[in-house]
């Protein structure tokens, strides 16, 4: 055993590559587990609320308000008012309906990233781990180099190379972080399908190969990949706070979404704290519920199925 | 035997390293405007870009440069921060201390208290205890780090008063500076109300910083210990008759600690992301201020360096875990 520490960054990527696809037994496993249904809730409401944000909120959440603004002043922003239950934003919008809409942007920069670096990783790892050889060899050196550097790290170097940052480039830096991972997780579980019995008997049945990848090594392989999209939107949307707290984020003033609200709060945390802490708390509800859909997910598509 | 052990380790850092050294000069290729202008910064002129392009080589051809690049990083010429015009090494020299302190300080609360916390744990698993543990450690890696940040700040510095807002020495006490660790000073030259000024500014930033290694060594402990306790040997060892106390000492534990001090060598890649961000809140002045401010003035030459730096520390940490695994466990050594 020559395991040097990436060997083990990477076995223990590799181990979660051996869990079961998503069967009825994980499934049945899950609708018992208060945490999987607590989770659950949480993203239902979250996108319930994301998808009719535009319905929910009671006001335009881009105009200000001559009522907020014109109690707005340096050192005070107005507080909970009639018609406006969470009172003002630095810019004398509703922050109650910027809220609601920031639900939206925040779903879309999660989905958005967990997606570029699950498609990017899963032909990486699909390529590497169908392949094998000097293939795999080459692809994995490379998504070894990307899990030496510090996540955070790798995102801040990508976002810093966009000359303004925009949402586009915080959800590519923050998609990169996770292909590396992605690909790792899909290649080791490709390579356990590779030498199974369902895919031996369709090689001796003469079945072609891009066949046997995509129809019977894939969907057998794509599970614990799931699980760990479900845990990366989690810290997707967590990493794209960091990187709007460190002035990576969209520099656009209308844009609503929970990071950068937070980040932006910044400038008036001694004014008004309300402004950092209700983004702040919908972020925290929103990563705990992914984390806890997700750690039920693994402990479900366990095959130990202990802890 | 083990002097061999050490320099196999060695050797095969060497193809991560190299290519994490064409990651980077890719990286430097792409940045907007070209190397040049972007090292130049507000500086630039279209004839100071052209001299710097000379200087640089980006009129030779790319493998030329490419050694180059790989020779100046070698030595450690990362060029001069477009901030403050001095050389990027002395900058980094000078913060890399304050940031060492901060991580070493985090690190020790993360495994001083998650350890014997992750434990207890499972000890007690499935029981109030473990649940509230448990959750504890899930709203740990939910919370953004920076908002923990400002929350602990403003409670226990702004509010309560009883640990200092930001930096790490006061004005008023007169510290010497041999090392640049604070705490490390004020023991050598005696001021020992100097290292407990610096130790009494890291309490704070320390806790902020230890969260996240902190939940996830509890949460590989709690898992660790409860596979371990499942095994034939520890099952063997109680039907023998041995005292619990003893199993749980010399079967459990030891073998319980061994993917914990891999997590441990792991954790440092969080500590030095999330020195960035606390380092901003706390106003630290180490690696993370120094990068915080590269990235909103874009000074490319820094990021650079912290990058390279980043990733070169990241590596040799781990490369020193696996060096003490094979202490811990003569298994690693020998197959």
């Amino acid at each position: 055993m020559t395991a040097t520490w990436l060997d083990r960054r990477r076995s223990r990527i590799d181990d979660l590559a051996g869990g079961r696809s998503l069967g009825s037994e994980a499934l049945r496993r899950l609708r018992r587990e208060p945490a999987a249904i607590a989770g659950a809730v949480i993203i239902g409401l979250f996108v319930v609320v994301a998808a009719f944000a535009p319905l929910i909120a009671p006001h335009d959440a881009a105009q200000p308000f001559p009522e907020l603004q014109e109690n707005l002043r340096p050192g005070s922003i107005p507080g909970p008012q009639p018609g406006f239950p969470l009172g003002s934003d630095q810019l004398g919008r509703d922050f109650l309906s910027r809220m609601i809409l920031a639900s939206q942007q925040t779903l879309l920069v999660g989905v958005l990233a967990t997606l570029i670096g699950l498609a990017v990783g899963v032909v990486i790892g699909t390529v590497a781990g169908a392949l094998g050889g000097w293939v795999d060899t080459v692809l994995m050196r490379v998504t070894d180099v990307l899990l030496a550097i510090p996540s955070l790290l790798l995102a801040i170097s990508v976002a810093a190379l966009a000359a303004n940052p925009s949402q586009t480039t915080v959800i590519i830096a923050v998609a990169i972080v996770g292909v590396p991972i992605f690909a790792r997780l899909l290649r080791g579980s490709m390579l356990a399908q590779r030498s199974s019995d369902h895919v031996l008997a369709a090689t001796a049945l003469g079945v072609r190969r891009p066949a046997i990848v995509m129809r019977h090594m894939l969907p057998n392989a794509i599970g614990p990949v799931i699980v760990q999209a479900t845990l990366t939107l989690a810290t997707a949307i967590l990493d794209a706070a960091a990187l709007s707290f460190l002035g990576l984020g969209d520099a656009d003033p209308g844009r609503a979404e929970w990071g950068l609200m937070l980040a932006q709060a910044q400038a008036y945390l001694e004014v008004r704290p309300a402004l950092a802490f209700y983004p702040a708390i919908a972020i925290i509800v929103v990563a705990l519920g992914f984390t806890l859909l997700g750690e039920s997910l693994r402990e479900a598509l366990d095959p130990k199925g202990r802890r | 035997m083990m002097l061999r052990f050490v320099l196999r380790r060695l050797v095969q850092v060497i193809p991560t390293l190299l290519l994490l050294s064409v990651l980077v000069f890719a990286w430097l290729r792409s940045l907007p405007g070209g190397p040049a202008s972007a090292f130049l910064g507000d500086r630039a002129t279209p004839e100071s870009i052209a001299n710097l392009n000379r200087l640089l080589g980006l009129d030779q051809p790319i493998w030329v440069q490419y050694f180059r690049f790989l020779g100046r990083a070698v030595t450690g010429d990362f060029g001069a921060s477009t901030i403050t015009g001095e050389p990027v090494m002395v900058e980094i020299g000078r913060a890399l201390p304050a940031t060492i302190e901060l991580s070493v300080a985090a690190l020790l609360i993360a495994v001083v208290l998650g350890i014997p916390l992750g434990y207890v744990a499972a000890r007690h698993r499935g029981r109030p205890l473990d649940v509230a543990t448990v959750v504890g450690t899930l709203f740990g890696v939910a919370v953004p780090v920076f908002f923990l940040g400002y929350v602990l700040k403003d409670v226990f510095a702004v509010d309560l008063g009883w640990f200092p807002p930001s930096g790490r020495q006061s004005v008023a006490v007169d510290a010497t500076d041999v090392t640049g660790f604070a705490v490390l000073d004020g023991i050598m030259t005696r001021e020992f109300d100097a290292s407990l000024d610096a130790l009494h500014h890291l309490v704070l930033p320390a806790v902020v910083l230890a969260t996240i290694p902190l939940a996830v060594i509890v949460r590989i402990t709690r898992a660790s210990v409860l596979d371990v306790m499942d095994s034939d040997f520890v099952r063997t060892a109680n039907s023998k008759g041995l005292a619990p106390g003893t199993v749980r000492g010399r079967h459990v534990l030891r073998n319980a600690l061994l993917p914990v001090s891999t997590t441990i060598g792991l954790q440092v890649g969080l500590l030095l992301a999330g020195a960035v961000l606390t380092e901003r809140v706390f106003v630290w002045g180490g690696i993370g201020t120094l990068l915080a401010d590269a990235i909103t003035l874009r000074d490319y030459p820094r990021l650079q360096a912290i990058l390279l730096l980043g990733a070169l520390i990241y590596v040799l940490v781990n490369l020193l875990v696996d060096l003490s695994y094979a202490i811990i466990d003569p298994r690693v050594r020998l197959s």
